[in-house]
Protein backbone atom coordinates (compact mmCIF):
# COMPACT_ATOMS: atom_id res chain seq x y z
CA UNK A 1 0.00 0.00 0.00
CA UNK A 2 1.29 3.74 -0.34
CA UNK A 3 1.34 5.64 2.27
CA UNK A 4 -1.26 8.42 1.87
CA UNK A 5 0.02 11.55 0.37
CA UNK A 6 -2.50 14.70 -0.21
CA UNK A 7 -0.52 15.55 -3.78
CA UNK A 8 1.89 13.76 -6.38
CA UNK A 9 4.99 15.03 -6.59
CA UNK A 10 6.02 16.80 -9.36
CA UNK A 11 8.85 19.64 -10.61
CA UNK A 12 6.57 22.17 -11.62
CA UNK A 13 6.53 24.67 -8.95
CA UNK A 14 4.01 26.98 -7.58
CA UNK A 15 1.08 24.28 -5.96
CA UNK A 16 1.10 25.72 -2.46
CA UNK A 17 0.66 29.54 -3.75
CA UNK A 18 -1.51 29.37 -6.58
CA UNK A 19 -4.07 26.55 -3.79
CA UNK A 20 -3.42 28.74 -1.11
CA UNK A 21 -4.33 31.80 -3.43
CA UNK A 22 -7.92 29.50 -5.08
CA UNK A 23 -8.71 28.37 -1.30
CA UNK A 24 -8.86 32.00 -0.35
CA UNK A 25 -10.10 33.49 -2.96
CA UNK A 26 -12.73 31.01 -2.79
CA UNK A 27 -13.64 31.36 0.81
CA UNK A 28 -13.78 35.07 0.68
CA UNK A 29 -16.11 35.80 -2.30
CA UNK A 30 -18.15 32.48 -2.35
CA UNK A 31 -18.02 30.05 0.86
CA UNK A 32 -17.83 32.96 3.70
CA UNK A 33 -21.17 35.18 2.27
CA UNK A 34 -23.11 31.41 1.67
CA UNK A 35 -21.95 29.93 4.70
CA UNK A 36 -23.47 33.50 6.46
CA UNK A 37 -26.89 33.00 4.61
CA UNK A 38 -27.06 29.43 6.22
CA UNK A 39 -25.96 30.80 9.84
CA UNK A 40 -28.44 33.72 9.74
CA UNK A 41 -31.15 31.17 8.51
CA UNK A 42 -30.08 28.69 11.34
CA UNK A 43 -30.55 31.35 13.91
CA UNK A 44 -34.12 31.68 13.15
CA UNK A 45 -34.65 28.53 14.59
CA UNK A 46 -37.32 25.68 13.19
CA UNK A 47 -40.06 27.63 14.56
CA UNK A 48 -39.24 30.55 12.92
CA UNK A 49 -37.99 29.18 9.53
CA UNK A 50 -41.33 27.13 9.10
CA UNK A 51 -43.41 30.16 9.52
CA UNK A 52 -41.65 31.54 7.23
CA UNK A 53 -41.81 28.35 4.99
CA UNK A 54 -45.71 27.79 4.89
CA UNK A 55 -46.83 31.18 4.84
CA UNK A 56 -49.49 31.23 2.10
CA UNK A 57 -47.75 33.59 0.11
CA UNK A 58 -44.24 31.95 -0.16
CA UNK A 59 -45.76 28.42 -0.54
CA UNK A 60 -47.47 30.41 -3.38
CA UNK A 61 -44.64 32.14 -4.74
CA UNK A 62 -42.74 28.48 -4.78
CA UNK A 63 -45.21 27.12 -6.39
CA UNK A 64 -45.17 29.52 -8.94
CA UNK A 65 -41.85 29.31 -9.77
CA UNK A 66 -41.52 25.58 -9.81
CA UNK A 67 -44.40 25.29 -11.96
CA UNK A 68 -43.35 27.51 -14.33
CA UNK A 69 -40.03 26.70 -14.67
CA UNK A 70 -41.30 23.06 -15.05
CA UNK A 71 -43.52 23.63 -17.69
CA UNK A 72 -40.32 25.89 -19.48
CA UNK A 73 -38.02 23.66 -19.28
CA UNK A 74 -40.43 20.77 -20.85
CA UNK A 75 -41.49 23.41 -23.63
CA UNK A 76 -37.33 23.44 -24.10
CA UNK A 77 -36.39 20.05 -23.63
CA UNK A 78 -38.72 19.12 -26.74
CA UNK A 79 -37.59 22.56 -29.21
CA UNK A 80 -34.19 22.37 -27.44
CA UNK A 81 -33.43 18.70 -28.97
CA UNK A 82 -34.86 19.84 -32.67
CA UNK A 83 -32.65 22.62 -32.36
CA UNK A 84 -29.70 20.36 -31.71
CA UNK A 85 -30.50 17.75 -34.26
CA UNK A 86 -31.19 20.38 -36.82
CA UNK A 87 -27.98 22.23 -36.20
CA UNK A 88 -25.81 19.07 -35.92
CA UNK A 89 -27.67 16.81 -39.07
CA UNK A 90 -28.40 19.14 -41.56
CA UNK A 91 -26.41 21.58 -44.20
CA UNK A 92 -28.55 24.81 -44.72
CA UNK A 93 -27.95 28.01 -45.85
CA UNK A 94 -27.75 30.30 -42.42
CA UNK A 95 -26.79 27.15 -40.08
CA UNK A 96 -23.33 28.84 -38.61
CA UNK A 97 -25.53 32.21 -37.99
CA UNK A 98 -28.37 30.19 -35.88
CA UNK A 99 -25.77 27.60 -34.15
CA UNK A 100 -24.08 31.59 -32.77
CA UNK A 101 -27.84 32.66 -32.31
CA UNK A 102 -28.65 29.84 -29.54
CA UNK A 103 -26.28 31.33 -27.38
CA UNK A 104 -28.08 35.04 -27.55
CA UNK A 105 -29.50 34.54 -23.74
CA UNK A 106 -26.26 33.83 -22.62
CA UNK A 107 -24.81 37.05 -23.86
CA UNK A 108 -28.32 39.48 -23.48
CA UNK A 109 -28.67 40.73 -20.52
CA UNK A 110 -31.57 39.41 -18.74
CA UNK A 111 -33.13 42.91 -18.21
CA UNK A 112 -33.12 43.22 -21.63
CA UNK A 113 -34.86 40.03 -22.69
CA UNK A 114 -37.27 41.07 -20.21
CA UNK A 115 -38.29 44.17 -21.57
CA UNK A 116 -38.26 43.38 -25.22
CA UNK A 117 -40.34 40.38 -24.13
CA UNK A 118 -43.02 42.34 -22.60
CA UNK A 119 -43.13 44.88 -25.21
CA UNK A 120 -43.79 41.97 -27.51
CA UNK A 121 -46.31 40.01 -25.39
CA UNK A 122 -47.93 43.51 -24.14
CA UNK A 123 -51.95 43.69 -25.28
CA UNK A 124 -51.55 46.34 -27.53
CA UNK A 125 -47.59 44.45 -28.01
CA UNK A 126 -46.01 43.37 -31.88
CA UNK A 127 -47.54 39.33 -30.44
CA UNK A 128 -49.80 40.02 -27.97
CA UNK A 129 -52.29 42.17 -30.01
CA UNK A 130 -52.94 39.17 -32.49
CA UNK A 131 -53.28 36.79 -29.04
CA UNK A 132 -55.56 39.41 -27.32
CA UNK A 133 -58.95 38.93 -29.65
CA UNK A 134 -57.88 35.32 -28.92
CA UNK A 135 -58.59 35.96 -25.54
CA UNK A 136 -54.65 34.85 -24.16
CA UNK A 137 -52.98 36.69 -21.84
CA UNK A 138 -49.48 36.27 -21.96
CA UNK A 139 -48.16 39.61 -20.37
CA UNK A 140 -48.58 40.19 -16.72
CA UNK A 141 -49.82 36.40 -16.14
CA UNK A 142 -48.21 32.90 -15.49
CA UNK A 143 -47.80 32.47 -19.28
CA UNK A 144 -45.89 35.09 -19.30
CA UNK A 145 -43.06 33.89 -16.97
CA UNK A 146 -43.23 30.76 -18.95
CA UNK A 147 -42.31 32.42 -22.07
CA UNK A 148 -39.33 34.40 -19.95
CA UNK A 149 -38.22 31.38 -18.90
CA UNK A 150 -38.56 29.55 -22.10
CA UNK A 151 -35.71 32.37 -24.02
CA UNK A 152 -33.63 31.87 -20.48
CA UNK A 153 -33.34 28.36 -20.49
CA UNK A 154 -33.30 27.34 -24.61
CA UNK A 155 -29.50 27.44 -24.95
CA UNK A 156 -28.90 24.66 -22.00
CA UNK A 157 -30.85 22.34 -23.52
CA UNK A 158 -29.22 22.63 -26.92
CA UNK A 159 -25.25 23.01 -25.76
CA UNK A 160 -26.08 20.37 -23.44
CA UNK A 161 -27.56 17.22 -26.30
CA UNK A 162 -25.99 18.99 -29.13
CA UNK A 163 -22.11 17.90 -28.31
CA UNK A 164 -23.54 14.50 -27.48
CA UNK A 165 -25.52 13.55 -30.92
CA UNK A 166 -22.44 15.10 -32.46
CA UNK A 167 -20.86 11.88 -30.98
CA UNK A 168 -23.25 9.67 -32.79
CA UNK A 169 -21.49 7.14 -34.84
CA UNK A 170 -23.45 6.75 -38.08
CA UNK A 171 -22.76 2.61 -38.10
CA UNK A 172 -25.34 2.41 -35.02
CA UNK A 173 -28.09 4.06 -37.59
CA UNK A 174 -26.80 2.17 -40.56
CA UNK A 175 -26.80 -1.26 -38.20
CA UNK A 176 -30.60 -0.29 -36.97
CA UNK A 177 -31.76 0.72 -40.70
CA UNK A 178 -29.96 -2.55 -42.36
CA UNK A 179 -31.76 -4.87 -39.13
CA UNK A 180 -35.08 -3.03 -40.82
CA UNK A 181 -35.81 -0.40 -38.48
CA UNK A 182 -37.58 2.62 -40.29
CA UNK A 183 -35.87 5.62 -39.78
CA UNK A 184 -38.73 6.79 -36.93
CA UNK A 185 -37.65 3.27 -35.26
CA UNK A 186 -34.05 4.14 -35.52
CA UNK A 187 -34.93 7.27 -34.20
CA UNK A 188 -37.10 6.69 -31.01
CA UNK A 189 -35.49 3.28 -30.43
CA UNK A 190 -31.72 3.68 -30.94
CA UNK A 191 -30.52 7.37 -31.01
CA UNK A 192 -32.69 8.76 -28.43
CA UNK A 193 -32.49 6.22 -25.46
CA UNK A 194 -28.63 7.08 -26.20
CA UNK A 195 -29.11 10.75 -26.06
CA UNK A 196 -31.57 10.18 -22.88
CA UNK A 197 -28.93 11.26 -19.97
CA UNK A 198 -28.05 14.45 -21.98
CA UNK A 199 -31.71 15.36 -22.44
CA UNK A 200 -31.88 15.33 -18.70
CA UNK A 201 -29.42 17.39 -17.95
CA UNK A 202 -29.78 19.84 -20.14
CA UNK A 203 -33.24 19.48 -18.58
CA UNK A 204 -32.35 20.15 -15.06
CA UNK A 205 -29.67 22.95 -15.87
CA UNK A 206 -32.77 24.91 -17.28
CA UNK A 207 -34.79 24.20 -14.56
CA UNK A 208 -32.51 24.80 -12.02
CA UNK A 209 -31.63 28.21 -13.84
CA UNK A 210 -35.09 29.30 -14.84
CA UNK A 211 -35.95 28.84 -10.79
CA UNK A 212 -33.48 31.42 -9.99
CA UNK A 213 -34.18 33.87 -12.52
CA UNK A 214 -35.13 37.33 -11.69
CA UNK A 215 -34.10 40.21 -14.14
CA UNK A 216 -36.20 38.78 -17.05
CA UNK A 217 -39.50 37.55 -15.42
CA UNK A 218 -40.27 40.51 -13.21
CA UNK A 219 -41.11 42.96 -15.93
CA UNK A 220 -43.35 40.29 -18.05
CA UNK A 221 -44.77 38.58 -14.69
CA UNK A 222 -46.85 41.55 -13.57
CA UNK A 223 -45.83 40.97 -9.78
CA UNK A 224 -49.52 39.78 -8.61
CA UNK A 225 -48.47 38.24 -4.89
CA UNK A 226 -50.55 34.64 -5.33
CA UNK A 227 -50.78 34.83 -8.39
CA UNK A 228 -47.67 35.88 -10.89
CA UNK A 229 -45.18 36.71 -8.08
CA UNK A 230 -41.87 34.48 -8.24
CA UNK A 231 -40.12 33.16 -4.99
CA UNK A 232 -36.75 35.50 -6.21
CA UNK A 233 -39.09 38.07 -6.37
CA UNK A 234 -40.71 37.46 -2.91
CA UNK A 235 -37.09 37.54 -1.51
CA UNK A 236 -36.55 40.96 -3.08
CA UNK A 237 -40.00 42.28 -1.38
CA UNK A 238 -38.97 40.72 1.92
CA UNK A 239 -35.60 42.95 1.76
CA UNK A 240 -37.09 46.25 0.63
CA UNK A 241 -38.98 45.15 4.14
CA UNK A 242 -36.44 44.79 5.93
CA UNK A 243 -37.62 41.41 6.89
CA UNK A 244 -33.90 40.00 6.85
CA UNK A 245 -35.57 36.74 8.55
CA UNK A 246 -38.49 35.62 5.81
CA UNK A 247 -35.96 36.78 2.85
CA UNK A 248 -33.35 34.14 4.53
CA UNK A 249 -35.60 32.03 5.11
CA UNK A 250 -36.43 31.67 1.71
CA UNK A 251 -33.69 31.85 0.03
CA UNK A 252 -32.60 28.62 2.28
CA UNK A 253 -35.24 26.89 0.93
CA UNK A 254 -34.52 27.86 -2.36
CA UNK A 255 -30.77 27.53 -2.26
CA UNK A 256 -31.30 23.90 -0.62
CA UNK A 257 -33.13 22.75 -3.56
CA UNK A 258 -30.69 24.37 -6.12
CA UNK A 259 -27.82 22.13 -4.75
CA UNK A 260 -30.13 18.89 -4.16
CA UNK A 261 -30.18 20.09 -8.55
CA UNK A 262 -26.75 20.25 -9.03
CA UNK A 263 -26.57 16.74 -7.19
CA UNK A 264 -29.34 15.07 -9.34
CA UNK A 265 -27.16 16.63 -12.82
CA UNK A 266 -24.04 15.16 -11.24
CA UNK A 267 -25.63 11.65 -10.68
CA UNK A 268 -27.96 11.77 -14.07
CA UNK A 269 -24.17 12.31 -15.21
CA UNK A 270 -21.93 9.31 -13.52
CA UNK A 271 -24.85 7.08 -14.92
CA UNK A 272 -24.79 8.14 -18.42
CA UNK A 273 -20.82 7.45 -18.21
CA UNK A 274 -21.44 4.48 -16.68
CA UNK A 275 -24.19 3.46 -19.07
CA UNK A 276 -23.00 4.68 -21.99
CA UNK A 277 -19.52 5.61 -21.93
CA UNK A 278 -19.99 9.13 -22.94
CA UNK A 279 -21.60 12.16 -21.82
CA UNK A 280 -20.35 15.89 -20.90
CA UNK B 1 -35.33 -2.21 -50.81
CA UNK B 2 -32.94 -3.66 -53.28
CA UNK B 3 -35.15 -3.84 -56.05
CA UNK B 4 -35.63 0.01 -56.31
CA UNK B 5 -32.07 0.21 -57.79
CA UNK B 6 -32.88 0.65 -61.15
CA UNK B 7 -34.17 4.25 -60.26
CA UNK B 8 -37.00 5.80 -62.43
CA UNK B 9 -37.99 9.32 -62.07
CA UNK B 10 -40.38 8.79 -59.00
CA UNK B 11 -38.10 6.42 -56.52
CA UNK B 12 -35.04 9.02 -57.24
CA UNK B 13 -36.83 11.96 -55.69
CA UNK B 14 -38.74 9.72 -52.56
CA UNK B 15 -35.37 7.49 -52.02
CA UNK B 16 -32.56 9.30 -49.47
CA UNK B 17 -30.33 7.14 -47.16
CA UNK B 18 -31.19 5.31 -44.66
CA UNK B 19 -29.39 7.38 -42.30
CA UNK B 20 -31.20 10.60 -42.40
CA UNK B 21 -34.65 11.75 -42.44
CA UNK B 22 -37.01 11.91 -45.50
CA UNK B 23 -37.10 15.93 -47.44
CA UNK B 24 -40.39 16.15 -45.78
CA UNK B 25 -39.26 15.25 -42.41
CA UNK B 26 -36.54 17.53 -42.80
CA UNK B 27 -38.28 20.86 -43.86
CA UNK B 28 -40.45 20.65 -41.46
CA UNK B 29 -37.60 19.80 -38.69
CA UNK B 30 -36.04 22.69 -40.25
CA UNK B 31 -39.21 25.51 -40.49
CA UNK B 32 -39.54 24.08 -37.11
CA UNK B 33 -36.60 25.25 -35.33
CA UNK B 34 -36.18 28.32 -37.43
CA UNK B 35 -39.67 29.26 -36.26
CA UNK B 36 -39.16 28.56 -32.60
CA UNK B 37 -36.10 30.26 -32.97
CA UNK B 38 -37.19 33.26 -34.21
CA UNK B 39 -40.51 33.99 -32.20
CA UNK B 40 -38.44 33.35 -29.05
CA UNK B 41 -35.28 34.34 -29.57
CA UNK B 42 -34.62 36.63 -32.65
CA UNK B 43 -37.56 38.71 -32.49
CA UNK B 44 -36.95 40.35 -28.66
CA UNK B 45 -33.56 41.36 -30.02
CA UNK B 46 -35.32 42.91 -32.98
CA UNK B 47 -38.00 44.83 -30.90
CA UNK B 48 -35.27 46.28 -28.35
CA UNK B 49 -33.77 48.52 -31.38
CA UNK B 50 -37.10 48.88 -32.88
CA UNK B 51 -38.55 49.74 -29.93
CA UNK B 52 -35.65 51.82 -29.14
CA UNK B 53 -35.58 54.20 -32.39
CA UNK B 54 -39.73 54.35 -32.62
CA UNK B 55 -39.95 58.18 -32.10
CA UNK B 56 -36.42 58.82 -34.50
CA UNK B 57 -33.02 59.16 -34.00
CA UNK B 58 -33.00 62.35 -31.77
CA UNK B 59 -34.85 60.65 -29.35
CA UNK B 60 -32.64 57.82 -29.31
CA UNK B 61 -29.36 59.62 -28.96
CA UNK B 62 -31.55 62.21 -26.49
CA UNK B 63 -31.46 59.13 -24.18
CA UNK B 64 -27.48 59.36 -23.87
CA UNK B 65 -27.32 62.71 -22.88
CA UNK B 66 -28.87 62.81 -19.42
CA UNK B 67 -26.34 62.78 -17.15
CA UNK B 68 -28.40 60.08 -14.80
CA UNK B 69 -27.68 57.80 -18.20
CA UNK B 70 -23.84 58.70 -18.53
CA UNK B 71 -23.14 57.87 -14.73
CA UNK B 72 -24.75 54.66 -15.40
CA UNK B 73 -22.43 53.70 -18.37
CA UNK B 74 -19.40 55.05 -16.47
CA UNK B 75 -20.30 52.93 -13.03
CA UNK B 76 -21.21 49.53 -15.35
CA UNK B 77 -17.34 50.15 -16.76
CA UNK B 78 -15.76 50.73 -13.98
CA UNK B 79 -17.68 47.41 -12.09
CA UNK B 80 -16.32 45.33 -15.37
CA UNK B 81 -13.24 46.90 -15.10
CA UNK B 82 -12.64 45.83 -11.55
CA UNK B 83 -14.26 42.44 -11.39
CA UNK B 84 -13.28 40.94 -14.72
CA UNK B 85 -9.33 41.43 -13.90
CA UNK B 86 -10.25 40.09 -10.48
CA UNK B 87 -11.68 36.87 -12.10
CA UNK B 88 -8.93 36.76 -14.30
CA UNK B 89 -6.07 36.08 -12.06
CA UNK B 90 -8.02 34.25 -10.01
CA UNK B 91 -9.52 31.41 -12.90
CA UNK B 92 -5.61 31.55 -13.75
CA UNK B 93 -4.42 30.61 -10.59
CA UNK B 94 -7.22 27.78 -10.01
CA UNK B 95 -6.97 26.83 -13.38
CA UNK B 96 -2.80 26.67 -12.46
CA UNK B 97 -3.20 24.73 -9.26
CA UNK B 98 -5.99 22.08 -10.21
CA UNK B 99 -4.93 21.21 -13.62
CA UNK B 100 -0.92 21.02 -13.43
CA UNK B 101 -0.87 18.90 -10.10
CA UNK B 102 -3.09 15.86 -8.78
CA UNK B 103 -4.05 16.28 -5.36
CA UNK B 104 -6.92 14.73 -3.21
CA UNK B 105 -10.51 16.47 -3.30
CA UNK B 106 -9.57 18.14 -6.48
CA UNK B 107 -12.93 16.98 -7.83
CA UNK B 108 -14.59 18.92 -5.22
CA UNK B 109 -13.03 21.87 -5.23
CA UNK B 110 -13.88 22.37 -9.01
CA UNK B 111 -17.63 21.74 -7.33
CA UNK B 112 -17.18 24.28 -5.38
CA UNK B 113 -15.76 26.66 -8.04
CA UNK B 114 -18.89 26.26 -9.99
CA UNK B 115 -21.16 26.86 -7.43
CA UNK B 116 -22.19 30.42 -7.99
CA UNK B 117 -23.90 29.44 -11.32
CA UNK B 118 -26.34 27.15 -9.53
CA UNK B 119 -27.19 30.05 -7.02
CA UNK B 120 -29.97 32.84 -8.28
CA UNK B 121 -28.88 36.08 -8.67
CA UNK B 122 -30.89 37.25 -5.92
CA UNK B 123 -29.57 34.85 -3.52
CA UNK B 124 -26.07 36.35 -4.63
CA UNK B 125 -26.99 39.78 -3.48
CA UNK B 126 -28.97 38.42 -0.34
CA UNK B 127 -25.72 36.69 1.01
CA UNK B 128 -23.81 40.03 0.43
CA UNK B 129 -26.69 42.23 2.13
CA UNK B 130 -27.10 40.17 4.98
CA UNK B 131 -23.07 40.11 5.76
CA UNK B 132 -22.57 43.53 5.34
CA UNK B 133 -26.28 44.82 6.85
CA UNK B 134 -26.24 47.20 9.79
CA UNK B 135 -27.06 44.36 11.75
CA UNK B 136 -24.19 42.26 11.00
CA UNK B 137 -21.01 41.91 12.60
CA UNK B 138 -18.86 43.29 9.84
CA UNK B 139 -21.31 46.48 8.58
CA UNK B 140 -21.15 48.46 12.03
CA UNK B 141 -17.34 48.19 11.90
CA UNK B 142 -16.66 49.02 8.88
CA UNK B 143 -19.35 51.64 8.91
CA UNK B 144 -17.29 53.19 11.71
CA UNK B 145 -14.05 53.14 9.45
CA UNK B 146 -15.89 55.37 6.89
CA UNK B 147 -16.32 52.45 4.49
CA UNK B 148 -20.00 51.66 2.96
CA UNK B 149 -20.14 48.58 1.24
CA UNK B 150 -24.14 48.07 0.72
CA UNK B 151 -25.79 50.84 -1.64
CA UNK B 152 -22.47 51.90 -2.84
CA UNK B 153 -19.75 50.89 -5.50
CA UNK B 154 -17.82 48.29 -3.40
CA UNK B 155 -20.92 46.34 -3.01
CA UNK B 156 -21.53 45.94 -6.52
CA UNK B 157 -18.90 44.70 -7.40
CA UNK B 158 -18.73 42.18 -4.68
CA UNK B 159 -21.93 41.11 -6.20
CA UNK B 160 -20.97 41.12 -9.66
CA UNK B 161 -17.21 39.17 -8.90
CA UNK B 162 -19.92 36.78 -7.30
CA UNK B 163 -21.83 35.82 -10.33
CA UNK B 164 -19.42 36.04 -12.87
CA UNK B 165 -16.49 34.04 -10.33
CA UNK B 166 -16.30 30.61 -12.33
CA UNK B 167 -16.09 31.74 -16.24
CA UNK B 168 -12.45 32.09 -16.45
CA UNK B 169 -11.44 29.41 -14.51
CA UNK B 170 -14.27 26.66 -15.86
CA UNK B 171 -13.14 27.41 -19.50
CA UNK B 172 -9.04 27.05 -18.51
CA UNK B 173 -9.47 24.51 -16.41
CA UNK B 174 -10.13 21.56 -18.68
CA UNK B 175 -8.16 23.07 -21.68
CA UNK B 176 -5.18 23.35 -19.31
CA UNK B 177 -6.17 19.41 -18.22
CA UNK B 178 -5.92 18.56 -21.58
CA UNK B 179 -2.44 20.40 -22.56
CA UNK B 180 -1.12 17.99 -19.53
CA UNK B 181 2.04 19.50 -17.96
CA UNK B 182 4.76 17.76 -20.81
CA UNK B 183 6.04 21.38 -22.41
CA UNK B 184 6.29 22.99 -18.75
CA UNK B 185 8.49 20.36 -17.43
CA UNK B 186 10.21 20.35 -20.58
CA UNK B 187 10.42 24.17 -20.17
CA UNK B 188 11.65 24.00 -16.94
CA UNK B 189 14.46 21.24 -17.29
CA UNK B 190 15.88 23.85 -20.10
CA UNK B 191 16.39 25.94 -16.96
CA UNK B 192 13.30 28.41 -17.03
CA UNK B 193 11.88 29.62 -13.76
CA UNK B 194 8.53 28.85 -12.73
CA UNK B 195 7.47 32.57 -13.92
CA UNK B 196 9.32 32.50 -17.00
CA UNK B 197 7.59 28.91 -17.78
CA UNK B 198 4.11 30.09 -16.95
CA UNK B 199 4.40 33.67 -19.32
CA UNK B 200 6.28 32.26 -22.30
CA UNK B 201 4.87 28.76 -22.33
CA UNK B 202 1.69 28.24 -20.62
CA UNK B 203 0.14 31.60 -21.50
CA UNK B 204 0.53 31.04 -25.04
CA UNK B 205 -0.94 27.89 -25.25
CA UNK B 206 -3.93 28.56 -23.15
CA UNK B 207 -4.69 32.58 -24.73
CA UNK B 208 -8.06 31.76 -26.94
CA UNK B 209 -9.32 29.78 -24.01
CA UNK B 210 -8.66 32.62 -21.70
CA UNK B 211 -9.99 34.91 -23.97
CA UNK B 212 -13.13 33.49 -24.39
CA UNK B 213 -13.16 33.26 -21.00
CA UNK B 214 -12.99 36.45 -20.71
CA UNK B 215 -15.30 37.64 -23.28
CA UNK B 216 -18.12 35.45 -21.53
CA UNK B 217 -17.20 37.12 -18.06
CA UNK B 218 -17.13 40.19 -19.06
CA UNK B 219 -20.55 40.06 -20.69
CA UNK B 220 -22.40 39.07 -17.46
CA UNK B 221 -20.38 41.28 -15.44
CA UNK B 222 -22.16 44.25 -17.79
CA UNK B 223 -25.13 42.87 -17.76
CA UNK B 224 -26.03 41.39 -14.75
CA UNK B 225 -29.22 42.56 -12.89
CA UNK B 226 -30.58 40.49 -10.05
CA UNK B 227 -28.03 40.47 -7.68
CA UNK B 228 -26.35 44.24 -8.29
CA UNK B 229 -30.38 45.02 -7.70
CA UNK B 230 -30.14 43.81 -4.19
CA UNK B 231 -27.07 45.24 -3.53
CA UNK B 232 -27.29 48.59 -5.24
CA UNK B 233 -29.93 50.45 -3.50
CA UNK B 234 -30.68 52.06 -7.25
CA UNK B 235 -29.62 55.68 -5.97
CA UNK B 236 -30.04 57.34 -9.07
CA UNK B 237 -26.42 58.57 -10.80
CA UNK B 238 -24.41 57.19 -7.86
CA UNK B 239 -25.04 53.65 -7.76
CA UNK B 240 -27.17 52.31 -11.06
CA UNK B 241 -25.85 50.19 -13.36
CA UNK B 242 -26.89 50.13 -17.49
CA UNK B 243 -29.04 47.77 -16.47
CA UNK B 244 -30.47 49.03 -13.30
CA UNK B 245 -31.52 52.56 -15.37
CA UNK B 246 -33.01 50.73 -17.73
CA UNK B 247 -35.45 49.31 -15.18
CA UNK B 248 -36.12 53.14 -14.04
CA UNK B 249 -36.47 54.27 -16.71
CA UNK B 250 -39.07 51.20 -17.76
CA UNK B 251 -41.05 52.00 -14.95
CA UNK B 252 -41.19 55.63 -15.60
CA UNK B 253 -42.43 54.68 -19.30
CA UNK B 254 -39.92 56.59 -20.54
CA UNK B 255 -40.01 53.78 -23.09
CA UNK B 256 -37.55 55.24 -25.43
CA UNK B 257 -34.91 56.17 -23.41
CA UNK B 258 -35.10 52.41 -21.67
CA UNK B 259 -35.01 50.80 -24.61
CA UNK B 260 -32.25 52.93 -26.02
CA UNK B 261 -29.90 52.27 -22.88
CA UNK B 262 -31.16 48.48 -23.48
CA UNK B 263 -30.12 49.00 -27.35
CA UNK B 264 -26.35 49.39 -25.93
CA UNK B 265 -26.38 46.39 -23.85
CA UNK B 266 -28.21 44.23 -27.24
CA UNK B 267 -25.46 45.65 -29.22
CA UNK B 268 -22.59 44.59 -26.45
CA UNK B 269 -24.00 40.68 -26.41
CA UNK B 270 -24.24 40.94 -30.57
CA UNK B 271 -20.46 41.29 -30.34
CA UNK B 272 -19.69 38.95 -27.48
CA UNK B 273 -21.20 36.46 -29.87
CA UNK B 274 -19.73 37.65 -32.95
CA UNK B 275 -16.47 37.31 -31.20
CA UNK B 276 -17.34 34.11 -29.61
CA UNK B 277 -18.26 32.27 -32.80
CA UNK B 278 -15.11 34.03 -34.58
CA UNK B 279 -12.77 32.13 -32.00
CA UNK B 280 -14.50 28.72 -32.14
CA UNK B 281 -14.56 28.99 -36.12
CA UNK B 282 -10.74 30.09 -35.73
CA UNK B 283 -9.52 27.90 -32.45
CA UNK B 284 -12.32 25.74 -32.54
CA UNK B 285 -10.07 22.15 -32.30
CA UNK B 286 -8.48 23.99 -29.19
CA UNK B 287 -11.13 25.09 -27.32
CA UNK B 288 -13.33 21.97 -27.99
CA UNK B 289 -11.09 19.76 -27.01
CA UNK B 290 -10.98 21.98 -23.87
CA UNK B 291 -14.92 21.89 -24.01
CA UNK B 292 -15.96 18.63 -24.50
CA UNK B 293 -15.36 16.46 -21.13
Amino acid sequence: MTPFRFKRPSIIPGFGMTLGFTLAYLALIVLIPLAGLVWRSAALGWEGFFNVAIDPRTVNAMKISFGTSFIAALVNVVFGVIVAWVLVRYRFPGRRIIDAIVDLPFALPTAVAGIALTALYAKNGWIGKWLEPLGIKVAFTPLGIVIALIFIGLPFVVRTVQPVMEEIRKEVEEAAATLGATRFQTITRVLLPGLQPAILTGFALAFARAVGEYGSVIFIAGNLPYVSEIAPLLIVIRLEEFDYAGATAIATIMLSISFLMLLVINLIQAWSRRRYGYGT
Amino acid sequence: MAHDLPISNESAKAWHPATTESRTARFVLIATALAFLGLFLLLPLIAVFVEAFRKGPEAYLAAFAEPDALAAIRLTLLVAAIAVPLNIVFGVVAAWAIAKFEFKGKAFLTTLIDLPFSVSPVISGLVYVLLFSSQSFLGPWLKSHGIEVLFAVPGIVLATVFVTFPFVARELIPLMQDQGTTDEEAALSLGANGWQTFWHVTLPNIKWGLLYGVLLCNARAMGEFGAVSVVSGHIRGLTNTMPLHVEILYNEYNFVAAFAVASLLALLALVTLVLKTLLELRYGAELRAAGGH
